[in-house]
């Protein structure tokens, strides 16, 4: 047993009592609660802790080793960061959600099986939805909305998937999964909602660049790198992993050349890097492996860090599209410093952070043999410096005079993207101090620094400056236009309502249809026909013998009149009540004679 | 914000000077880097690499910039007349702000 409190706990009764606190206290406590996780941390011994009996099944909600722990770590080492980043403003909103947020996903990497891995699961999804919610504008509304109406439609997937996959005998043990059947396939793409596969993961190019500025840091922390790590405990070495890893790292490439707001530049790089550590997952060697859970590690820091440089940005200028900013490395030079030192590490530069994780993944696939994906992931690595790590801090800090002149970012904010700096800078420098170690397969050595390593990747990144320089200088770079380009979330952004208006149009027309003909023919005829119709029938009946009796036209009309009256009300003499019995007792006494016979 | 001074000294990154200087070490280097490529192929010194092409000389150094310049002519050429669209195209905006309003 350990003496650790399950990390989740820590962050989900944060977050719970912020919103009681007020001014410096709620500043104290939030900012106390990633430091006692951390503490916490080191605490948690290495096995299965914190089981729970439910129903029949055991819930397990601490299954600490090398994956979950290196997800942990990195997971409180950001909360922290993220906190810091909005603890000035104080908003119980922003620090609520991050902890909320923080939580749910320790939830998931520490769930030891899959009940409590699909709880936490679906806490993530509420997390982000404050993070959106918490920017207080028309627009993050609605695309809180959407992000919500998406992460369900996933969770529900997910649920179906793994109640087929319990249905056909499966275990609830988060742990390898075999891809048989259509339960592990739903399982499959409920993951892969959240880790942004193609045409899947619009949601999130769509809502990122309209969260807060420090619910964005949490939302590039938290929803893809739980997804890539539960990935990579249930379908390690899924070959179609491969692909869909190499299109998430080569297709975004191409939009974030032509978007305008830096936010979803970085949103796009966000997927592409991704994209590595899926084909991680999908080649399944000790290596890659091991690669996958070190670049999330630095890619949740320099992610953070350059989110957190243009939310600074936001912060003080309100602007974050490239037609609108310029210039800031005036105003803004140590944001502008943190900004270049994020853009070096997402190209994987030489003594910064994703120089020596990105490398294992691609020397895995090289190692495996896979020409297509290297030379792919070649060109990806190739495409990020240009888009993110040259555009982004070229835009923003350099580029043309926007004439913004604004105050450098606050304190806090410089604190916090300064540790993250820091960090990038540390892991990439010396990577065996403690990431290394972290990692979960230990028999895969790996070296990144050696002279060849370096020297290609270094021509590789200075030739694709050279590119942007050149492209610059002859002007055929692809000027900044203030614009929307269209992707997958078309399909529920446009689709969505025109679904809507179809199913308004159609389904409601044939409501209104079937209510004209059922309620307005069908029941008032079946009423009419026992209101009146038995003693219609019943004149119908007997005007041919009052035609025999003689009558003329006046006198049926009167007899008809009297008897219609008398039969609605059901008023007949009491004779016409026998003479119905004896010709009823008649008929059954012919029916009894011939079956009889 | 504050409207920018006219008399404001220009930061040392932004003089045109430095500017040319700054080209002018990126295109040394990159020569350089490429040179260095051609002396390890011509010493015969081990790279280690996966690949045959790898030790092509200068590989690393094309690749990069030919995949750049394919990436931002392919966007710019093929991608951004398909899919570029009205900022508003799903929202009305109001420029003035840069923040989206109902609408």
């Amino acid at each position: 047993m350990s003496d650790a409190l399950p990390p989740s706990l820590i962050y989900l009764l944060g977050a719970l009592l912020v919103p009681f606190l007020r001014g410096r206290y709620r500043q104290v406590f939030a900012l106390a609660v990633p430091v006692v996780a951390f503490v916490n941390y080191y605490l948690i011994t290495k096995g299965v802790h914190w089981r729970l009996e439910l129903l029949d099944f055991e819930l397990i909600l601490g299954r600490s080793d090398a994956w979950s722990l290196i997800f942990l770590h990195i997971f409180t080492v950001l909360s922290f960061i993220g906190i810091l980043f909005v603890i000035r403003e104080n908003e119980p909103l922003d620090l609520s959600a991050g902890l909320l947020y923080a939580g749910s996903a320790m939830g998931v990497v520490m769930a030891g099986d899959l009940i409590t891995l699909f709880f936490f699961w679906e806490m993530l999804t509420m997390g982000a939805v404050l993070c959106l919610l918490a920017r207080k504008t028309p627009a993050s509304g609605r695309a809180a909305m959407r992000y919500l109406l998406v992460h369900v439609f996933g969770g529900v997937v997910l649920l179906a998937g793994l109640v087929l996959h319990l249905a056909a005998g499966g275990s609830t043990a988060f742990d390898r999964i075999e891809l048989e059947g259509i339960g592990p396939w739903l399982m499959l793409f409920g993951f892969g909602i959240n880790c942004a596969w193609p045409l899947l993961g619009a949601w999130l190019t769509d809502t990122y660049p309209e969260a807060s500025i420090g619910g964005v840091v949490f939302m590039a922390t938290f929803t893809t790198k739980t997804a890539v790590y539960v990935l990579a405990r249930t379908f390690p070495g899924e070959p179609a992993l491969i692909w869909i890893g190499v299109a998430m790292a080569t297709l975004p490439i191409f939009y974030a050349v032509i978007e305008n707001d830096l936010r979803r530049v970085l949103a796009y790089s966000l997927v592409n890097q991704v994209g590595f550590m899926i084909v991680g997952v999908g080649l399944g060697t000790p290596l890659s492996l091991n690669g996958t859970a070190a670049h999330a590690y630095c890619h949740i820091l320099y992610k953070a860090l350059l989110f957190m440089s243009i939310g600074a940005v936001i912060y003080r200028t309100g602007k974050s599209k490239a037609t609108e900013l310029g210039g800031l490395c005036r105003s803004m030079p140590w944001t502008c410093l943190f900004c270049c030192i994020g853009a070096a590490s997402i190209s994987a530069f030489p003594l910064f952070s994703g120089f020596v994780s990105k490398s294992m993944i691609m020397s895995s696939a090289a190692a495996e043999g896979q020409v297509v994906v290297w030379l792919a992931l070649l060109f990806a690595s190739a495409g990020v410096f240009h888009h993110a790590g040259i555009k982004i801090p070229f835009f923003a800090f350099f580029s043309h005079d926007s004439g913004i002149r604004c105050k450098e970012a606050p304190l806090n904010q410089l604190l916090a993207m300064g540790l993250a700096s820091v960090l990038c800078v540390f892991v990439g420098t010396f990577p065996n101090a403690f990431l290394y170690p972290m990692l979960p397969n230990v028999e895969a050595d790996y070296v990144p620094y050696t002279v060849g390593h370096v020297t290609d990747q270094l021509s590789l990144l200075l030739f694709s400056a050279l590119a942007f320089t050149l492209l610059m200088l002859a002007g055929l770079y692809p000027a900044e236009i203030r614009s929307t380009n269209l992707d997958a979330d078309w399909f529920y952004r446009k689709g969505g309502p025109a679904f809507h208006r179809l199913a308004d149009k159609s389904l409601n027309a044939l409501n209104a249809a079937t209510s004209r003909f059922f309620l307005g023919k069908i029941v008032n005829n079946i009423t009419n026909f026992f209101d009146s119709g038995l003693a219609r029938l019943a004149c119908l009946l007997m005007t041919p013998f009052w035609k025999l009796m003689g009558h003329d036209a006046a006198q049926i009309e009167e007899e008809r009149h009297a008897l219609f009256r008398r039969a609605k009300i059901g008023a007949f003499p009491v004779s016409l009540t026998a003479f119905c019995a004896v010709i009823l007792l008649g008929l059954l006494t012919a029916y009894y004679y011939v079956a009889g016979k | 914000m504050t409207p920018p001074d006219s008399n404001e000294p220009l930061p040392w990154f932004l003089k045109p000077r430095n500017v040319r200087r700054v080209l002018f070490g990126l295109f040394v280097t990159c020569s350089l880097f490429f040179g260095l490529d051609f002396l390890f192929a011509l010493t015969g010194y081990d790279k280690h690499p996966y690949f045959q092409w790898e030790e092509w000389p200068g590989f690393h150094a094309v690749f990069g910039f030919v995949a750049c310049v394919l990436l931002v002519l392919v966007s710019r050429y093929l991608l951004r007349p398909l899919v570029m669209r009205d900022e508003d195209y799903y929202e009305k905006t109001s420029s003035k702000t840069g923040d989206k309003t109902d609408v």
